[in-house]
């Protein structure tokens, strides 16, 4: 029961796309379960708290981005106007109308993906270079019109106030609410794509990125597949974007600029590309990275630097420490933490018998 | 009347000074993307890391400006190199992608650490150049642009006759044409590829005084380095003549649509028109006007 297997002995397709290829895997869910819906938020303060639901947040966008550059191979530098799109469409449905988070969220998140599809749009002509350029204009554009039509973003400082979602008269306005509300879409994005990457259009997106020719002469039609790609994506990174309004209860362009492209890039890079699990490890370092940087350079820090200078010194440091993380990962380990975690696993797989 | 011809003349004046200007920067992304194929998404980091090198020396007390600018093209140099050895050379034969996100992050990497290490104060980069305004016809320009106008023109020749001429420049443009063929004739191709990052050191250096005394130096320096892009992809990838025309097109572009629009809009015109004209090169000659025509459709 809480085995692992020693080596692989699947013999039929059907054993080797199963969501829980053993039943450890099955126990290890519902451990997961227990502790997250029950015990953490029994037990935990509410700061740590605040912090998981950040890192909720940053899951979602994470494997939307992953969807696209990980397993279809097309990058992106505009994720984070997808995301933006995606807020102002719920903020002001919800402003204006007063409709409730369950039609907003669905809605910002279509919204992002039709305007994702339309940036998206070049790859069916460009790759690579050409396209990282396109997507880095539409970011751009995206980000001018938010700032400059009030009709989107609400006038003043182009920020929109939203009240906390609520469901049958229940308020989602704690910290310890809001943790079950964004651990639901969390886990929904997390079943979502591990369905989405062992479907028959995940296994086209793998194909795709892996060789794009041969694709089409094995009769996938990847314009299709490609614009498909850009709209899941930019799905979720809509819903992203929906979830931070929600949890920060305001909608705000000053969120969603192009470091925050850069910073999604980095989970994903520094997580594993091509990899679910490598979304979630992603998010959760790149959380935390900021918190653990501050907390050491409030120690350390102190000694070389005036605390008038601080914040500009941690806001510095952070990029520069993803930045270093990303060129590092991508020269030394390509794969991420997810491979160093299959590096561990399979390293005690027949321990210690590992011969 | 007279005076719209005056107003667009004026206009016109500062976008060629200014997209001369961008052409300069624009060049050290050609350079290195036509030896090594490698795509530089940090190019306006380059410049603003030189901004704040130069800044920095002119700080000191006593500092000639002959020094200082001396410095800041060694420094750049063999930043150039080591960038190349350290970070390129691991990636090489790696998809392209991994290149380009290599790239941001050594972006991001600059833009976090240059304040962090020089102080996010904005400085002063003072040439001798005075700030009388030069008077040309109806319109006049600040004496910066003129000198960056030149400092780019004098580059471009410089790097017409080096590509052209010079033994290096031919070995370089033979690395670019095909890096196994040029390596069968006995050229040292992962030389050419860090000379190649380090005259995008010296270019970007340049780039940093002139941008650097023009803005004032500190990170927004680097957002310079954003319409690198436009300019690259409107006058072709791989050309250096295409930079020079593309920096033009943007400059005068972004300047008329800044005297034209903007009362319309309430500003910011200027950082948005040339995207959009990007995006419809993009759509219809995605090559640029002088790029080679091999682009990898799908």
């Amino acid at each position: 029961m809480f085995h692992r297997e020693s080596g692989v002995f699947k013999t039929t397709y059907r054993a080797d796309m199963a969501l829980y290829p053993l039943p450890i895997a099955k126990w290890t869910v519902m451990a997961l379960a227990l502790i997250f819906v029950v015990i953490v938020p029994l037990t935990v303060h509410e700061y740590y708290l605040s912090i998981l639901n950040l890192i909720f947040i940053a899951i979602v966008g994470a494997l939307g981005l992953n969807i696209l550059v990980g397993y279809t191979g097309q990058i992106s530098i505009g994720h984070a106007a997808f995301m933006s799109v995606g807020a102002y469409t719920a903020a002001n449905l919800a402003v204006r109308l007063d409709l409730p988070f369950w039609i907003t969220l669905p809605a910002g998140g279509l919204m992002a993906a039709a305007i994702g599809v339309i940036v998206g749009m070049p790859s069916l002509r460009i790759k690579g270079l050409y396209l990282a350029i396109a997507t880095l204009a539409g970011q751009l554009i995206i980000e001018w019109t938010i700032n400059h039509v009030p009709a989107i973003s609400g006038g003043a400082q182009a920020s929109i106030q939203v009240d906390r979602p609520s469901l049958f008269g229940f308020s989602f306005n704690t910290q310890g609410s809001l943790y079950f509300f964004l651990l639901f879409f969390a886990v929904l994005a997390i079943v979502g794509t591990l369905n989405l990457v062992r479907s028959r259009i995940g296994r086209a997106f793998v194909a795709v990125r892996d060789q794009d020719i041969a694709a089409e002469i094995i009769g996938i039609d990847i314009y299709r597949y490609k614009l498909l790609a850009f709209a899941i994506s930019s799905f979720y990174a809509g819903v992203c974007g929906v979830l931070y309004t929600y949890y920060f209860g305001i909608a705000n362009y000053e969120q969603f600029q192009l470091i925050v492209s850069i910073d999604y890039l980095a989970m994903i890079i520094i997580g594993g590309l091509g990899s679910v699990l490598g979304s979630i490890l992603g998010a959760v370092f790149v959380t935390l990275l900021p918190i653990v940087i501050r907390i050491l350079m409030e120690d350390v820090g102190a000694l070389f630097f005036t605390s008038a200078e601080m914040a500009n010194v941690i806001s510095g440091l952070r990029l520069g420490v993803f930045g270093g993380l990303i060129i590092f990962f991508l020269i030394v380990e390509p794969e991420g933490l997810n491979r160093l975690w299959r590096n561990i696993r399979s390293y005690f797989r027949v321990w210690p018998f590992s011969y | 009347m007279s005076e719209d011809l005056d107003f667009l003349f004026a206009l016109l004046l500062n976008g060629v000074s200014i997209g001369l200007m961008y052409s300069l920067i624009a060049l050290g992304f050609v350079l290195v993307y036509k030896a090594t194929d490698a795509i530089n998404f940090a190019q306006g980091e380059f410049v603003m890391l030189a901004g704040l090198i130069v800044a920095m020396m002119l700080s000191i007390e006593g500092m000639p400006l002959a020094v200082a600018v001396a410095v800041t093209l060694a420094v750049m140099i063999g930043f150039g190199f080591g960038l190349e050895r350290v970070v390129l050379r691991p990636l090489l034969g790696r998809p392209v992608v991994a290149v380009i996100m290599a790239t941001i992050g050594l972006a991001a990497v600059l833009r976090g650490l240059g304040p962090v290490i020089f102080g996010s104060e904005t400085r002063a980069v003072s040439l001798p150049i005075g700030d009388e305004p030069i008077v040309l016809g109806p319109a006049s320009l600040p004496p910066i642009q003129v000198a960056g106008a030149i400092v780019a023109i004098v580059f471009f020749l410089v790097f017409s006759w080096f590509f052209k001429k010079s033994r290096m420049g031919v070995a370089m443009r033979a690395v670019a044409d095909n890096q196994q063929v040029a390596q069968a004739m006995g050229i040292n191709v992962e030389r050419y590829f860090a000379l190649a990052w380090a005259m995008a050191g010296v270019v970007s250096a340049l780039g940093g005084i002139v941008w650097g005394s023009m803005l004032g130096v500190d990170v927004h320096l680097a957002l310079v380095g954003l319409k690198v892009f436009p300019v690259v992809i409107l006058g072709g990838l791989d050309s250096i003549g295409g930079a020079l025309v593309g920096g033009l097109i943007i400059g005068i572009v972004e300047s008329l649509a800044a005297g034209y629009l903007d009362p319309y809009v309430g500003g910011g015109t200027k950082d948005f028109a040339p995207y959009v004209l990007m995006i419809l090169v993009l759509m219809i000659r995605p090559y640029g006007i002088f790029g080679k025509r091999k682009i990898e459709r799908v």
